[in-house]
């Protein structure tokens, strides 16, 4: 496996030959072609690039942390991080019998409150039309907003999710991690807030350091201590 | 044939060039990825004496509205030289040439990018001269690359770019601006290493069929000079293990 893993830049040819391309590869000719900085990886029949840089786009079913910009009379607009800005429907979070006379939509939601929301469509026609109608999802009411770069969101979680257990547990913080590169950390202890949020930026600044998690978990460790 | 009367010997009997090189030798060439914050992606060139700086925005939404598009992103270039680039101090306003070298530019990098992932967005580039010394569409082409790499705008593959040009009835490669002043010829070339793809070609001078064959071939060398330096640049940044910044 990891003899087939490549730092590629745009334009660097991974492999020749009969493969699907997947994720930020292009095929041109019989040649596959990485389109962006980041890491080349070819499976049996398929090869794809882990992007390390990059803005987040929009992709159905992903948990995003959402800003709150504006409204109008039926729905507001969420700032998702993106060059998209994501659209909330008032029915979504007023029900079937909302009515744009009776129900004032600030009620719910001001400008600037965080949403914790999934992406219910996108496509390329339309700004993406996002969700909180599901359990976990809505406005978040405490906690610290962390900003890290979207292309580090999976180092941030982890294989299964080990990166962010380790944290979780190290600190007693409740970690939620919107794939746009917005993560909201709540924590009742001080301390272990201030810790968790260092964690995060740990991560997201030495994404590509092998056995980070062990790293992380001495960093955690090590505070407590002292 | 061309070029202005003066008393600089642009090349010598033992073909040295006015500053010291040979005829296929360019000038120390510096690229550096990053180091703009604000800025998405960003890059900074040193081409000899030219020092330029590039900084990359988006995608993100399109004002004025009317500019953007349903079906793709749009790009956007702006060359622009500082007042104190050159010798006597340029007008910061936008000049002919500084519009058409944003034009050339724009519409050499537009093959590499792949911008229909992002209908009804504008990604924009902005390019800085701060010094100027001849060749900066070049040096600025090749820097703006990086910096659209270094923004993750997916590309098909790097655009190079380097200058040739005929001085003293012989090809050189990396014109300067003495060169580029009392020289015969200058060609800026840009190109995709990978693909094998021109992307910008202009001339400036006369040229006999054979120089100018001559001459694309002498300038794509270089761009695959300026190629090695931009992947070093890129691997610099992403990959040096523990290159924390």
């Amino acid at each position: 496996m990891d003899n087939k893993r490549k730092y590629v830049i745009p334009g660097d040819v991974i492999t020749t030959g009969p493969y699907r391309p997947e994720q930020n590869v292009i095929l041109e000719g019989n040649k596959i072609i990485s389109t962006t900085i980041g890491i080349s990886e070819i499976y049996d029949d398929s090869a794809k690039v882990i992007s390390l840089t990059g803005k987040y786009l929009p992709k159905i079913n992903d948990l995003v942390i959402g800003k709150v910009i504006s409204h109008s009379s039926l729905s507001w607009e969420l700032d998702i991080n993106s060059c998209y800005v994501g659209f909330l429907p008032a029915q979504d979070v007023f029900g079937r019998d909302f009515s744009a006379h009776a129900d004032e939509l600030t009620s719910r939601l001001k400008s600037g409150d965080l949403v914790a929301a999934r992406i219910a469509n996108s496509d390329r026609t339309r700004d993406p039309l996002i969700t909180i109608a599901d359990r976990d999802l809505g406005k978040i009411d405490s906690g610290d907003l962390v900003e890290i770069s979207p292309s580090k969101v999976p180092r941030l979680i982890g294989k299964k999710g080990t990166m962010i257990q380790t944290i979780e547990n190290a600190t007693d913080a409740i970690i939620t991690i919107g794939q746009n590169g917005w993560v909201v950390v709540s924590c009742d202890n001080p301390e272990g807030l201030l810790k968790a949020k260092k964690a995060i930026q740990m991560v997201n600044e030495q994404a590509h350091v092998a056995n980070l998690t062990d790293q992380v978990k001495d960093m955690l460790e090590s505070k407590g201590e002292s | 044939m061309g070029g202005r009367e003066s008393t600089l010997v642009l090349l010598d009997e033992n073909g040295i060039r006015c500053d010291g090189r040979k005829v296929d030798e360019p000038r120390r060439i510096m690229i550096k990825a990053g180091g703009l914050k604000n800025a998405d992606g960003s890059a900074y060139i040193e081409f000899g004496d030219n020092k330029i700086l590039v900084g990359v925005f988006g995608p993100r939404d399109v004002h004025p509205k009317h500019m953007s598009n349903t079906d793709t992103g749009i790009l956007r270039v702006r060359y622009h030289m500082e007042p104190f680039s050159v010798g006597e101090r340029k007008n910061p306003a936008p000049s002919r040439r500084e519009i058409e070298i944003s034009k050339v530019i724009k519409e050499a990098l537009l093959p590499a990018v792949i911008l229909d992932k992002f209908p009804r967005t504008a990604v924009d580039v902005f390019i800085e001269v701060l010094q100027a010394d001849g060749g900066t569409r070049c040096a600025a082409l090749a820097a703006a690359s990086v910096a659209l790499a270094d923004a993750g705008i997916p590309m098909r593959d790097m655009v190079a770019a380097c200058a040739a040009g005929k001085a003293a009835d012989t090809i050189i490669l990396d014109v300067n601006n003495e060169e580029d002043q009392a020289g015969q010829a200058d060609m800026p070339v840009g190109y995709m290493p990978n693909l094998d793809k021109i992307t910008l070609l202009q001339l400036d001078g006369v040229l006999s069929p054979e120089e100018f064959k001559k001459c694309v071939k002498v300038g794509v060398d270089g761009c695959k000079l300026v190629y090695e330096l931009q992947k070093k640049a890129l691997h610099e940044k992403y990959f040096q293990n523990g290159g924390d910044q």
